[in-house]
């Protein structure tokens, strides 16, 4: 379909990409290197060393990266029991991971509230057993358990795709030379599977990272990541020059973690589309 | 022995994934406001549900932001995805690297940079402030939903219809349009979802007045939530389920019929 | 021959309820090339995977060397495969591929090295040690596969359709490469194709499969020349397979003209069947033929003319050297020899022979 008039089709997106894509970031870029009269600074992006600021880069890393691991181990194992189950099985199987975004996003995580609180479901049962009680809510520990809650489907979907498009006979093949189940694991599945985990990754990695709204509903407004920040800055103080800033800072981390990915999915095997 | 294990280890995630599911039910049947507390069985949430004025036009924004992002997004991701085929290689990879800054950027920053756009241009925010930044997060979904089955297509299809004395026109929409009307199809059930369910860039990107049911759960969550959200979200929930098991169980996936023996 | 090296006894296997191998004997020579023949969804790659340890058979046993493998894991076998489309790893480059199976075995470096060396001289690919399977080309990846097969020194080596994916030349060339490899080794080759041309060429032994049942064992000219039944007659080469009447011993009834031939013990006034090769069908002047005829379609194909001739009232396949144009009357004739007999199929098993299509 090589003719004039079809390159002419682009022409609306590749208008409107440019107004609602690449001149906001622009925007980001301009009003994170001035201050509120329009003078060139750097001080909003350096504002990242005050120790408020660092501190909430800090947990927001930690604790994302740390949500990042576990649902990589969670989903690891899952996204093999599903790409090993019969096809039919297997498109309920995903309906089922996908569905519950079908309900509220922000109603799903307060609903962790009243299973985690303190005289909450998940504690009434550990009590009715005679288990110690967990003091979770409002601590970094939920926060993270919010974001595994949110994000776990991301982690699995890439890694159940590169799972499900190894070709079979590979792993025939490993058995067939000598290789045990674990070393076929090992040496071929793993191998095989990174660009899924990469991707996995980045795709839990960077929204973990950005949250506000887990940190927010679950950490009980005492823990602020840099999202939380972020957000009060352009929300409550209207100090738009100090939340680009530290938006430009935020995207430093977010191009690092797309750069990793691009480097190991170059065939982009792993997207989870 | 390991089959055992492999259901259970798919069961306990089930049920993480679930859990909040279930509370939320429960909690729409809950005659008390509390959400830690259990007043007794009512159905009163959902009898109140279609007189509350204020949760209804939240619904109907949130719906028609999702229906009118979802069919302009379609309209311009769809030509546009055809036009990338005829593209140079390295415009086409210029397109889709812009088409792909909004999927693996941070949501925040998305939304934060629309905001300083409509406060550079001074635009009011507002509904259409929300639909402009719904079209835009939309596209990508469409584009990178269309352009694999466009890749697909037999381009000796679209030869073979002209050939056959079909204008390029009409060849397209005799030829090329019902192979990828899947695709188109997916995007745009994908793009309405993505926008019933966004939070943060509408969050940015509305002004006051204007309450998506996302924001409206938001602005709830310091003073308590309305249980009638509980109801409403407990209602679109068991739709979206119902409809789902309708169009995927109903057809029995076609079983095969036997090979006949001669 | 020498001693028997692998013997299938009763091994039966379904899917879903869908029997693909019935209560199938074998047994396989040390030495030998043998190869499984017949059309898709015949079983022969299922008895190669029941070979292999990728299945297990719902009856039956597998005997290797004296001792019963049924229920053993693949990796525990003596065997090695070369897969349908060589199941190269992609992620480790050529030495590291070949090097796998010995690595898993804890050989020594010096040892992996030797051995890789081997073999890639083995299957001509001498430098290609740290090329990337995606780099080459399907014939070479072939090789590849082959060489990953054969450093662990396995007693037998199965070939899943290895030459199905390349191009016709390339695939001519593999087979003298396979027939010569198979010499320098001594091991024994299992091979499966579709593909009998293949199966003439390279096999000591052919075993035709159809839905299930092998249908004849035997080497490629017996097979070739005295195929057993219909289906064999039709799946190795092209044949005239006709309705005819064992008049009595050495004297058949085709197309209600009597033809001498040389089988006996059929009895007498018996329905068979006749399969006569195109080659085997002579045309001479109308007047020096037992049936005349008249030719009705004719294609040059190189070393002979293929001609179709209508004699009463069946379409006879004639290869020949000689061109005889289009509406041409024509006598045929042929040697008694060249005449094979057929019992019709009676049980419902034999049903199975019957050609498909």
């Amino acid at each position: 379909m090589k003719n004039k008039f079809v390159k002419w089709l682009s022409l609306p997106y590749a208008v409107w990409s440019i107004a609602f894509i690449i001149i906001p970031l622009l925007m980001v870029f301009y009003f994170g290197f001035t201050d509120k009269t329009g003078k060139p600074t750097l001080a909003n992006i350096m504002s990242i060393s005050l120790p408020v600021h660092f501190k909430s880069l800090l947990i927001a890393l930690l604790l994302s990266l740390i949500s990042t691991i576990i649902c990589l181990l969670l989903s690891y194992p899952l996204a093999m029991i599903l790409s090993s189950m019969n096809k039919d099985n297997n498109k309920l199987m995903i309906l089922i991971f996908v569905l519950p975004m079908w309900m509220n996003f922000l109603l799903r995580t307060l609903a962790w509230q009243t299973l985690l609180e303190n005289e909450g479901v998940i504690n009434t049962i550990l009590r009715s057993l005679h288990l110690p009680a967990l003091k979770i809510i409002n601590t970094p520990y939920a926060i993270v358990f919010g974001m595994i809650y949110n994000f776990l489907p991301f982690m699995v979907l890439p890694i159940y795709n590169v799972l499900c498009k190894i070709d079979k006979n590979l792993l025939n093949a490993a058995r067939d030379l000598g290789a045990n189940e674990v070393q076929t694991f090992f040496k071929v599945t793993l191998p095989l599977s990174v660009p899924g985990i990469i991707s996995g990754i980045t795709m839990v990695f960077v929204p973990a990272l950005t949250t506000f709204v887990i940190s927010d509903l679950l950490g009980g407004s005492k823990i602020l990541l840099i999202g939380n920040v972020i957000e009060q800055e352009f929300t409550l103080n209207s100090n738009w020059n100090l939340g680009s800033g530290l938006s430009i800072v935020l995207m430093l981390f977010i191009v690092i973690s797309m750069i990793i990915t691009a480097v190991f999915d170059k065939d982009g095997e792993g997207s989870a589309l | 022995m390991a089959n055992v294990l492999k259901k259970i280890y798919i069961a306990l995630i089930f049920i993480f994934l679930y859990a909040p599911m279930a509370v939320l039910i429960v909690l729409s049947f809950n005659s008390s406001k509390s959400r830690s507390k259990w007043g007794g069985f009512t159905f009163k949430w959902y009898a109140k549900l279609l007189s509350d004025s204020s949760i209804m036009e939240a619904l109907i924004t949130t719906l028609s932001l999702a229906l009118l992002s979802a069919l302009i997004a379609t309209f311009i991701g769809t030509i546009a995805a055809i036009a990338m085929t005829g593209m140079k290689k390295s415009t086409r990879t210029l397109m889709m690297g812009i088409t792909n800054i909004p999927m693996l950027n941070a949501e925040i920053v998305t939304g934060i940079s629309l905001m300083l756009l409509f406060i550079f241009f001074n635009v009011k925010f507002g509904f259409t402030t929300i639909l402009l930044a719904h079209i835009s997060f939309n596209i990508p979904y469409v584009i990178l939903s269309v352009l694999p089955r466009i890749k697909q297509l037999n381009p000796s299809a679209y030869e073979a219809a002209m050939d056959l004395g079909a204008s390029p026109f009409k060849a397209f929409f005799k030829v090329v349009f019902p192979d990828i009307l899947p695709g188109v199809f997916s995007g745009m059930l994908m793009a309405f979802t993505m926008s019933i369910d966004d939070f943060i860039i509408t969050h940015f990107t509305k002004g006051a007045g204007v309450d998506t049911l996302s924001t409206k759960i938001y602005s709830q969550v310091r003073k308590g939530i309305d249980p009638k959200m509980y109801a409403l979200s407990s209602v679109i929930f068991i739709t979206v389920l119902a409809l789902l098991i309708l169009i995927n169980l109903l057809p029995g996936s076609g079983k095969k019929t036997k090979k006949e023996k001669h | 021959m020498s001693n028997k090296l692998i013997t299938l006894e009763n091994i039966s296997k379904s899917y879903d309820n869908h029997l693909v191998l019935d209560e199938m004997n074998l047994y396989i020579r040390e030495n030998e090339f043998v190869t499984l023949l017949g059309p898709s969804g015949c079983g022969k790659t299922t008895t190669l995977r029941i070979l292999g340890g990728f299945e297990t058979p719902d009856t039956g046993r597998v005997i290797f060397d004296g001792k019963d493998i049924t229920k053993l894991p693949a990796y525990k076998r003596q065997l090695n495969t070369v897969f349908q489309k060589y199941a190269l790893f992609t992620h480790m480059n050529i030495a590291e591929n070949i090097a796998f199976g010995l690595k898993i075995k804890n050989k020594s470096k010096a040892y992996i090295d030797d051995k890789i060396k081997y073999a890639l001289k083995l299957v001509n690919l001498e430098g290609y040690e740290n090329r990337m399977p995606d780099s080459l080309s399907g014939g070479q990846q072939q090789r590849i596969a082959i060489a990953r097969a054969i450093v662990n020194e396995p007693k037998v080596l199965l070939l899943d359709e290895p030459l199905g994916a390349l191009d016709l030349k390339l695939r001519q060339d593999m087979q003298y490469e396979l027939i010569r490899l198979k010499n320098e080794l001594g091991i024994t080759f299992i091979y499966v194709t579709h593909d009998q041309e293949e199966a003439l060429t390279m096999s000591d032994t052919i075993v035709v499969m159809n839905q299930g049942y092998i249908q004849q064992i035997g080497t490629p000219e017996m097979i070739y020349n005295e195929p057993e039944n219909a289906f064999v007659a039709d799946f190795i080469g092209d044949s005239n397979i006709i309705d005819s009447i064992m008049i009595r011993d050495e004297l058949v009834e085709i197309l209600g003209v009597k033809f001498a031939c040389v089988d006996k013990g059929f009895g007498e006034n018996v329905h068979v069947d006749v399969v006569i090769r195109p080659e085997d069908v002579e045309l001479v002047k109308p007047e020096d033929g037992t049936i005349t005829g008249e030719v009705t379609h004719i294609i040059f194909k190189g070393v002979h003319y293929e001609m179709e001739v209508m004699a009463n009232g069946y379409e006879w396949l004639v290869h020949s050297t000689k061109m005889y144009p289009v509406g041409e009357k024509v006598g045929i004739k042929v040697d008694p020899f060249n005449i094979q007999i057929m019992n019709k199929p009676e049980s419902e098993d034999e049903e199975a022979v019957q050609v498909e299509e």
